[in-house]
């Protein structure tokens, strides 16, 4: 009993349903590994330990009326610090925001309440989600629990390295160029980013509005099956999420790939890309084709200006979203932002700047136009694609700070997906000097059960059980 | 079309987008901005984008509109909780125009 901060979702749930232990019991074993783990890795800005008691007594006296009411039910969960929570402090990993409390709670957070989810805290991250290291935080540095001396990626850093140390079952982040799928895979554990507008953003602090989606972090592409659907959904507070139905995600899951179509873009695996993570990938390919899965070879070209198209839409946004920051309605002054959120300002405005508008933004808005038509077009040919999450392996803390354009290079594989507004999963495939390695499977718009398939089919088959030795 | 920023180009953004920056972050700034630019210019310039759309939307979803009523969102209190500065239930800013 006194291992149940290890268990998934999936298991949790069913402890909870069958009354073998509490949601109370649940939460104080998850509250005490952060107590005793998280000095070595900071995972957290803020635990919320009073909050998640009163929240798991709710969920216990529910399960003891036997009204559970989803998977979420008395579960605890970590939230990325970028997602506003009514009368609990809410930061960006910002120090503009240090003493910030919203009036209000986001969609996504209100969705969890009203299952009797279990909040155990909030979670570090890049300055408003711009990094890939969660070094950009203005509080701390958060490590990687696999070496300690690396970074856990970014921007939900925080997000990723809990679930990587059994600190949270599952936990909650937000992707504009790879912040989920990123983390995740140098955490070694699985990261969705689904289609852009099938989650509600309502209360996620707006980073680059047409790239931002919410995300789940997870032990197992199991687990994100089922988080997935509990907190999806049309939301009339943002314009952007879509009326669509919500799929039932746990019927995708089955063990075999009979017949799926997988697309093996050359350019995934070309220079840039570590011989280590390369080889990886390639084995992981080898077993997707022992279980049933046919590779076909694809050319997506426009791959290579991705990051290009990349770094001229996003920072022209997010000078259009941080101008909000006026330190008159709430916040402080403009001064007090972090360098990298003043170096994407000034990217952003120079870029959207009278002159030059059309020579940057529309021309990057328009080569972003023939990316999505190369996935659209490759999706008739293909099911899902699969490449790395990262081109590298975890790297030092440190290592790549001062060199901004290096740091933006570790998003080449992931950005795409953002670009063309498609959802992609990560997950773990192995691991190279102990260090873990995540696979990305792609899919067209609304075919997060296909990539759900995969993932879970993979992992049943070729299961990764390893752990970082805390 | 492509050219360096200079620092009085620099010095001009950040005072469009209201950032205070010390005149050694002001040339660090220029410098990086210089260099993601040229790059990520010297991948696009090479792209044909004739005829070609600009993405505004991935989705396709068009504008929205709700029906024109009133709904219960912040109150006045909630809206104002965050301001360092505030005056009967209003947000107190610096004056914009001087009395002359």
């Amino acid at each position: 009993m006194n291992d149940l901060f290890k268990l998934t979702l999936k298991q949790a749930a069913e402890g909870l349903k069958t009354k073998e232990f509490s949601s109370k019991e649940l939460t104080t074993s998850v509250l005490d590994r952060i107590k005793k783990i998280d000095p070595k890795i900071g995972s957290f800005l803020l635990v919320t330990e009073s909050i998640a008691f009163k929240q798991a007594e709710k969920a216990d006296k529910l399960i003891s009326e036997n009204q559970i009411l989803s998977y979420l039910t008395g579960i605890p969960f970590a939230l990325k610090d970028i997602i506003v929570t009514k009368d609990i402090k809410t930061t960006a990993g910002s120090k503009i925001l240090s003493d910030f409390i919203p009036p209000y709670s986001a969609t996504v957070y209100e969705k969890l309440e009203g299952q009797s989810a279990v909040l155990v805290g909030k979670t570090n991250l890049d300055e408003f989600g711009m990094g890939a290291s969660t070094e950009n935080s203005a509080y701390q540095v958060t490590k990687n629990p696999w070496d300690l001396s690396c970074v856990p990626g970014g921007s939900s850093g925080g997000s990723a390295a809990a679930i990587a140390a059994d600190l949270a079952i599952y936990s909650i982040g937000a992707d504009t160029g790879g912040s989920v799928r990123q983390p995740s895979s140098l955490c070694g554990v699985v990261g969705l980013k689904p289609t852009y507008g099938r989650i509600s953003r309502y209360g996620l602090i707006a980073m680059a509005s047409s790239l931002d989606q919410i995300g789940v972090i997870t032990k197992n592409a199991e687990d994100a099956a089922l988080a997935l659907k509990e907190i999806s959904g049309y939301d009339s507070r943002d314009s952007n999420s879509v009326e669509k139905e919500v799929p039932d995600y746990e019927k995708f899951l089955k063990d075999d790939l009979k017949g799926l179509k997988i697309g093996v873009p050359k350019e995934f695996l070309s220079e840039g890309v570590d011989i280590k993570v390369k080889e990886t990938i390639k084995r992981a390919f080898t077993q997707l084709e022992k279980i049933g899965a046919k590779l076909i070879d694809l050319s997506l070209p426009r791959l290579k200006e991705a990051i290009a198209v990349y770094y001229l839409i996003m920072p022209s946004e997010v000078s259009a979203n941080m101008a909000r920051f006026d330190g008159i309605r709430f916040g402080k002054e403009r001064g007090e932002f972090g360098p990298e959120v003043k170096r994407r300002i000034m990217l952003g405005t120079y870029a959207l700047s009278s002159g030059y508008y059309d020579a940057y933004y529309l021309k990057a808005a328009k080569v972003r136009t023939l990316i999505r038509e190369e996935f659209k077009s490759a999706f008739e040919k293909v099911d899902v694609i699969a490449g790395p999450t990262s081109p590298v392996l975890p790297f030092k803390i440190g290592e790549r700070a001062d060199d901004p354009l290096q740091m933006y290079l570790a998003d080449i594989l992931t950005v795409p997906v953002n670009l063309a507004g498609v959802p992609a999963i990560s997950i773990p495939c192995g691991l190279v000097d102990g260090l873990p390695v995540g696979l990305q499977i792609i899919g067209d718009h609304w075919q997060e059960g296909k990539i759900l398939n995969t993932a879970f089919a993979y992992e049943k088959n070729y299961p990764f059980n390893d752990k970082p030795k805390l | 079309m492509r050219k360096k920023i200079s620092l009085e180009d620099a010095r001009y953004v950040a005072k469009l987008a209201n950032i205070p920056l010390t005149e050694s972050q002001l040339e660090k700034f220029t410098s990086q901005v210089s260099e993601v630019i040229e790059f990520n210019m010297s991948l696009l310039e090479k792209v044909n984008t004739e005829k070609i759309e600009p993405t505004a939307h991935v989705t396709g979803v068009s504008n929205k509109l709700r029906k024109d009523e009133t709904e219960q969102r912040l109150s006045s209190d909630e809206a104002l909780q965050n301001a360092k500065s505030k005056h009967n239930g209003f947000f107190k800013v610096k004056a914009i125009l001087e009395p002359s």
